[in-house]
């Protein structure tokens, strides 16, 4: 379809005035996100003495690496981020591929209770984490055989202290299921349909047709179950005590705790905990842009 | 031919369980399990070390009379009232500035979501910073307006709308993100058409744009009142529940009694509480949604 439009002189100031208008007010909501995070990126780069002296200065007078040398140096961080990365990356793969799979049987696949299963999954997303975070505490605690657990659930630490106990619980989460289930939805049934004649396995239908039509789904999951895994505080806090296993986002509140005397450093710190997200995000925002291109030639 | 379909039928079965399998063993261990120990927990008056006993109803008839609890409601759904319907507008209006494919609003795309990639531990920190009564950014720039800020996370009347000002601040990119993708899939000759009878953007919003956009639009408010119902992280590390109990919201209260004093039957009793809230609040929210899409 076509539109034939003719551009008199007043339609096109006007749209220049639109545009100014817009151009002002993305200027307006950019100043407001990113200033504070500008202003945190200075005052990690001043050392202790001009933080609060010279507080409004975005350029710092005297800037130093000092703050960040004493995470790396000093302190554990470097440990923090490879335990944050191992529980962010790993939950995001094991979210995509079984809410893929989970999303895609709820929506595509006819079987009696499916109704029932998603309102399952629905309703548990609705039930607050405070609920089941102690009962789910003690169930890792006794797991049998885990961590010199005897069958009983005795005798060790289960799965407590390790990467598992962040990354089982949350491995196949409630949220990834039904944001899967609500894209594949919105495919057509037809694609399915015409494979299943042809005599496809239902994995490779799932593979090969839907999943690849999903991508634009897919990636907005993955920066959000990336981004949650990064950022979660209190389940690290509550079952990983061991020094050596902390996350970035537990270490850096033992900076909060004390941010009369090492501000510089917990600015640096917040520094260092969003750069991974930021990345992944500006990573994936290219690729969503793409699968929106790919489905608007189609 | 029938007898092929019943076999498909069987077959789809078969696969939709071996699909569901994963998702629903984690279901059953780490939420169904936990919920019955917990729901056992809360008629009785379990304190981790020690004998404990069966209580009955005692745990959710003292409710009614702790008035620290009707505090932590009244703050919650405070809280609820100013973030929800804030963090709704904000995330669409955001999302249709930006719904469209330049170079530029790529470019402003990305600067929108910075605050997302925060965590709160890390925000409550800038924010903390940003908040401050007399260094703070925020009230340097209301001085340039003349206004003088308030004391923010000092005072016990403007803690909270900091908590929600914080809180909009740091969530709206993501939201945005899941309405962008929803605006993508509005028909544009569904817009043009509307545009050439003549009618104004309001009336293409409201006509148009809106219904095409409701199951997304459904998903975010339910993501937002779960998440404003549940609200404890920015209180707990900016003002621990304070000033003058202002910020105690009910997650909170529920920690300080779990955690804090060890009385795991009374929070329990309190979680479901809590629970109940939500779950009346979504499933009005699904009945809402339902009825305006069917119109």
């Amino acid at each position: 379809m076509t539109t034939v439009r003719i551009a008199a002189p007043a339609v096109r100031a006007r749209r220049a005035v639109v545009k100014a208008i817009w151009l002002a007010a993305v200027i307006l909501v950019s100043i407001s996100t990113v200033m504070p995070l500008l202003w945190t990126l200075a005052t990690s780069l001043k050392p202790e003495g001009d933080i609060v002296s010279d507080y409004l200065q975005l350029i710092p007078s005297n800037p130093t690496l000092e703050n960040y040398r004493a995470l790396f140096v000093d302190g554990p961080f470097g440990r923090y981020l490879l335990n944050s990365f191992v529980i962010a990356f790993g939950g995001t793969i094991t979210n995509l591929f079984f809410g893929g799979l989970a999303g895609y049987a709820l929506a595509k696949l006819h079987f009696r209770g499916r109704n029932f299963v998603f309102g399952l999954f629905l309703g548990s997303m609705m039930i607050p984490a405070i609920v089941t975070m102690i009962p789910t505490f003690l169930v890792l605690r006794y797991f049998p055989f885990a961590g010199g657990n005897d069958l009983l659930g005795q005798g060790g630490s289960g799965f407590l202290n390790s990467y598992a106990a962040v990354l089982i619980p949350f491995a196949a989460g409630p949220f990834a299921v039904f944001f899967m289930r609500q894209f594949f939805g919105s495919l057509p049934d037809e694609l399915g349909d015409a494979a299943r004649i042809d005599g496809a396995s239902e994995f490779r239908i799932f593979l090969q047709v839907y999943l690849p039509l999903a991508k634009a789904g897919l990636a907005v999951l993955g920066i959000l179950t990336f981004q949650a895994g990064w950022n979660s505080f209190l389940w690290p806090l509550i079952v990983l005590n061991n020094p050596e296993m902390l996350t970035v986002q537990v270490g850096l509140s033992g900076y909060v705790n004390e941010y009369q005397t090492a501000y510089g450093a917990l600015m640096a710190g917040t520094i260092i905990a969003s750069l991974p997200v930021l990345i992944v995000f500006i990573f994936s925002q290219r690729y969503i842009v793409q699968s929106f291109a790919e489905s608007g030639t189609k | 031919m029938s007898g092929a379909i019943r076999s498909t039928r069987r077959q789809q079965t078969v696969n939709a369980w071996i699909f569901l399998a994963v998702p629903l063993v984690l279901f059953v261990v780490f939420l169904l399990v936990p919920i019955v120990i917990a729901l056992t927990l809360s008629f009785t008056d379990y304190a981790v070390i020690g004998d404990f006993d069966w209580v009955g109803i005692d745990n959710y008839a003292r409710m009614f009379e702790d008035p620290i609890f009707w505090i932590a409601l009244r703050n919650t759904a405070y809280y609820t009232a100013l973030y929800v319907p804030l963090g709704l507008v904000v995330a669409l209006a955001t999302a249709m500035l930006l719904n469209r494919s330049t170079r530029t609003a790529r470019i402003f795309r990305t600067l929108f979501y910075i605050p997302v990639v925060s965590s709160t531990v890390a925000t409550a920190a800038i924010w903390f910073w940003l908040l401050n009564p007399q260094y703070g950014l925020l009230n340097v720039t209301l001085g340039w307006f003349g206004i003088n800020g308030p004391a923010w996370l000092y005072d016990s009347q403007w803690a909270m709308i900091a908590i929600v000002i914080m809180s909009v601040w740091a969530g709206f990119g993501a939201n945005m993100i899941i309405f962008l993708a929803a605006l993508q899939g509005v028909p544009t000759e569904l817009v043009e058409a509307a545009r050439l009878d003549g009618a104004g953007a309001w009336r293409v919003l409201w006509y148009v744009t809106l219904p095409a956009i409701s199951r997304s639009t459904f998903l975010i408010l339910t993501l937002l009142l779960i998440a404003a119902f549940q609200v404890f992280d920015q209180a707990y590390v900016l003002t621990k529940g304070g000033p003058g109990n202002s910020t105690l919201t009910l997650v909170y209260y529920i920690y300080d009694r779990g955690f804090g004093r060890l009385e795991m039957g009374y929070a329990s009793a309190l979680s479901f509480v809590l629970f109940l809230i939500i779950l009346v609040f979504s499933i009005g929210n699904a009945r809402a949604t339902g009825r305006s899409t069917t119109r």
